[in-house]
């Protein structure tokens, strides 16, 4: 092998004086940068830190900083030094580049460009710690007339459920902690496309049970103890192409719940092989709805690409009962670098696009739509609900509650923080009681600031919030983004 | 230069008042202007209108079509296009009486009419859904002419003033009726308009409406995927149409729709077919503070939203129900009452004619059958 062209990422420095020696930093990382030899010697192996801040967060001393490895490049507005790195990278790996999580470029975030209206005078805000505030939330097809049976419906007493995250891209943990959350806050989790851990079953009143292009663990089963059915045809972070648990994260565990071998690679092709149009699709939300005697919703799940109206428009006229539309601010356990960071759309233009040709079709009634990928906050969930999404999935921001330091490795499986992994050892760092809890906190605290937002806009139900784009002011763009997002510019 | 209601959204504040003689029996305008007259100070002169039902009973089979316009050009491009599509039995300018008081005001004129048979057939639609539609193309693709009213036996009439100007404008004190509708206008922003005044109305409903609906996004798009063109940007245009969409459209009661615009919390139904219609019409959900009176040929429905954020009283003496944003404006012209209510939020005050069971006659559909042979 050649000399690595590469310099570290980053930098791990020891303040001495406070390090006792204890040990923790190199317990704790699987990537075993820091060593503490038989003379006390404290070393470091730079090149093997992935930035996930497990050591500087236990350190008991706060002995440990971790930061970018100093290494200017001469000043070069078009090669950066990530771009230099990636090529570095590949001509010492003559393979695609890997990632994890979602596309961290800095292509404008509609989001950070959108303000929220309050009430004053005119109209008497509301205070949410005095009068009712109601988010309650039913999701699916809404089209009955009243003189005929109701549709089977998904009520959530908050507008946000966890992302499809499978048991093998995270650690059983995590799907326990999300799923108690989710029953705790009436809400659901997601199960992904890996399957439905025995540990988990229990949990079938809020679990959403995901049919990918694998099939993996998919059975009558399997669709009958759960909520709702996702068909997921593709993913924000990686639209257009499959996915691949590599074959050391498929673990026992994970082979039994996928129904694979153990430690073989588990292979999501591209398209399903049964769907090659949207007749297809058809049939096999039929399949679902036949096999699940018509008790639960079907959704379809697709990534935000450049003709997604027409799309969500498809999706909706093949029976789905759910659209959940995945920005490319979407997340993953794994993708190809350049697909993360170059395809799809924002999440903001497809939500406002796709609830407006729906309406325009006169079939916005039949389907709930899902937003989904990039959300981080509660005043992003207002936006898109404002925008015309009925309620949103969020994924990345779950994981960081539960510890997630965005270090983009997840697809290494040697997560520090026992999300991304299924080692044992590992996963046993998330207690899922502690992780429940945190997610619970996250979300009592959204819908906290959610109440806020709506009682100062004058709204006690969420249901007025709903593609109230009158609520939003659009500040920094440009006229054509104003009218495609269906907002007027602050001031105006 | 400021935009005309219409090119902008603009909230108001505002007084309303009702008075129906449950028996049918009519009497003049004087008792409305009086009544409206005492909350002159929650108005601020920019907007003032009235309806009235039981006006016209020579013509009760005609629709009669008040319209404004801005010169004689619009009027000759309407009445081309009304020609078209009605056969005018009467037309005439509506009488008016020329105060200091009032300024700018439109030409107004009004027309008894009925469908062509021809056009009807050729655009596929039933009667009413035909008026209607005639009515939304004048108003948002006509320039300067806007019709104002457009039911049988009824009438609006509103302008830019004080709503008691108004009524001494259109001689009201000439007109008898069994159902008076008012409203004073306090605008925060419009340099008046004769069209944005309330009442707003659509073939027989009419609209007076204090508040401003926080949800009118949500509710208007709901309403534009059937149809509905919102031209006007007012709240008030936006409840005729959830009115109009939710009864004549939907069929639904009168007790429906009001769990529907001003649904139960959660937490408080009590039937399951509040929920499911809460489910079903969540984007119909009036949000905001509001008072409005509804009214029809057959009645009234006055109504709070869910948690009473504007005023709203209510007092019968035998065969009379009053309304109004204040129990001064009742008891100026009824001393003596019966009884005086302050409705609940989302509880509605109804008030039908006698012999009626519903704001509207019957279905649509039977509706359009007793017009065609009349």
């Amino acid at each position: 092998m050649t000399l690595s062209l590469l310099t570290p990422a980053f930098s791990v420095g020891r303040n001495e004086e406070r390090c006792i020696r204890c040990g923790v930093c190199v317990n704790q990382c699987i990537n075993q940068v820091h060593h503490l030899d038989e003379d006390g010697f404290m070393w470091v192996t730079e090149k093997n830190c992935v930035g996930c801040h497990r050591c500087a967060v236990l350190c008991p001393t706060q002995a440990l900083t971790i930061t970018r490895f100093p290494l200017d490049f001469r000043p070069n507005q078009y090669w950066s030094a990530d771009s230099l790195r990636e090529i570095y990278r590949q001509a010492e790996s003559g393979g695609v580049l890997l990632t994890g999580m979602g596309n961290p470029r800095p292509y404008r975030s509609y989001f950070d460009h959108l303000l929220l209206n309050a009430s004053q005078v005119t109209n008497p805000s509301i205070d949410p710690l005095r009068e009712p505030m109601e988010l309650t939330t039913y999701l699916g097809d809404h089209s009955a007339g009243l003189s005929e049976a109701e549709k089977p419906l998904l009520k959530l007493e908050i507008p946000v459920m966890f992302s499809a995250m499978s048991y093998g891209a995270v650690s059983l943990n995590v799907q326990k902690s999300l799923a108690r959350a989710a029953r705790e806050m009436v809400t659901y989790w997601n199960t992904g496309e890996g399957g439905l851990h025995d540990e988990v079953k229990e949990y079938a009143d809020c679990t959403i049970v995901q049919v990918a292009s694998g099939r993996f663990g998919v059975s009558p089963d399997y669709l009958n103890n759960a909520a709702a059915i996702e068909i997921k045809i593709g993913q924000g972070a990686k639209p257009g192409i499959g996915g691949h648990l590599p074959a050391e994260k498929v673990s026992p565990g994970v082979a039994q719940t996928r129904m694979i071998p153990a430690w073989s690679d588990a292979i999501s092709p591209a398209p399903h092989h049964d769907i090659y149009s949207i007749e297809d699709l058809a049939q096999l939300i039929e399949t679902i709805k036949v096999a699940t005697d018509f008790q639960k919703p079907v959704a379809v799940k697709v990534a935000a690409v450049h003709n997604i109206s027409a799309i969500a428009s498809g999706i909706v006229r093949a029976g789905a009962d759910i659209v959940a539309i995945d920005g490319f601010r979407g997340a993953t356990g794994a993708a190809p670098l350049r697909i993360r960071d170059n395809i799809g759309i924002p999440i903001e233009m497809a939500i406002a696009q796709v609830d407006q040709r729906l309406r325009d079709e006169g079939i916005r009634p039949k389907a709930s739509l899902v937003s989904a990928g990039g959300i981080r906050n509660s005043a992003d969930v207002v936006k898109i609900l404002a925008l015309g999404a009925d309620a949103v999935y969020i994924g990345t921001a779950a994981l960081v509650a539960l510890g997630c330091h965005l270090c983009q490795t997840c697809f290494t499986g040697r997560c520090n923080w026992g999300i991304a992994t299924t080692d044992r050892q590992l996963s046993k760092r998330l207690n899922p009681e502690i992780g429940a809890m945190r997610a619970i906190n996250l979300l009592k605290a959204w819908e906290h600031e959610i109440k806020e937002m709506m009682g100062g806009m004058g709204i006690n139900a969420v249901d007025s919030l709903r593609g109230n784009r009158l609520m939003l002011k659009g500040i920094g763009l440009e006229q054509h983004e104003l009218d495609l997002l269906g907002v007027s510019p602050a001031g105006a | 230069m400021l935009k005309l209601e219409g090119d902008i959204r603009i909230p108001a504040g505002c007084a309303i008042a009702a008075v129906l003689n449950r028996s049918g029996q009519r009497f003049d305008g004087s008792t409305i202007i009086a009544s409206i007259a005492t909350m002159h100070k929650r108005s601020n002169g920019l907007g003032g209108g009235f309806a009235a039902y039981g006006v016209y009973p020579q013509y009760r089979d005609h629709y009669a079509l008040h319209i404004f316009y801005d010169d004689a050009g619009a009027q000759q491009m309407c009445e081309r296009y009304l020609m078209h599509h009605f056969r005018i039995t009467e037309r005439e300018p509506v009488p008016v009486r020329y105060t200091r008081k009032i300024a700018r005001a439109p030409l107004i004129w009004r027309y008894f009419a009925l469908p062509r048979e021809d056009s009807l057939s050729r655009q596929q639609l039933g009667e009413e859904d035909f008026v209607a539609a005639v009515v939304m193309t004048i108003n948002s693709d006509l320039g300067g002419a806007y019709v104002v009213s457009s039911g049988r036996n009824m009438a609006a009439f509103k302008g830019e003033g004080y709503p008691e100007d108004i009524g001494e404008f259109f001689r009201l004190e000439e007109y008898q009726a069994y159902l008076w509708t008012a409203h004073g206008r306090f605008p925060t922003n419009t340099p008046g308009w004769w069209g944005g005044a309330h009442p707003f109305t659509l073939l027989n409903w009419s609209v007076v409406h204090n508040g401003e609906i926080s949800s009118y996004s949500t509710n208007r798009r709901y309403l534009e995927m059937y149809g509905y063109k919102i031209s006007l940007q007012t709240d008030t245009e936006v409840i005729a149409y959830a009115f109009d969409f939710l009864m004549r459209k939907e069929g639904l009661s009168l007790e429906d729709a009001i769990d529907v615009i001003a649904a139960p919390f959660w937490s408080k139904l009590d039937r399951e077919r509040q929920a499911r219609l809460r489910r079903r019409y969540a984007s119909l959900l009036l949000n905001g503070p509001f008072s409005i009176i509804v009214a029809t040929n057959n009645g009234l429905i006055a109504v709070n939203d869910r948690i009473k954020l504007r005023p709203l009283v209510a007092a019968s003496r035998n065969e009379y129900l009053y309304v109004a944003s204040e129990e001064a404006a009742i008891r100026a012209v009824a001393p003596v009452l019966d009884r005086t209510w302050s409705p609940g939020g989302g509880e509605p005050v109804i008030g039908l004619l006698h012999n009626q069971e519903g704001l509207l006659e019957a279905p649509s559909t039977g509706l359009e059958t007793n017009a065609r042979s009349a």
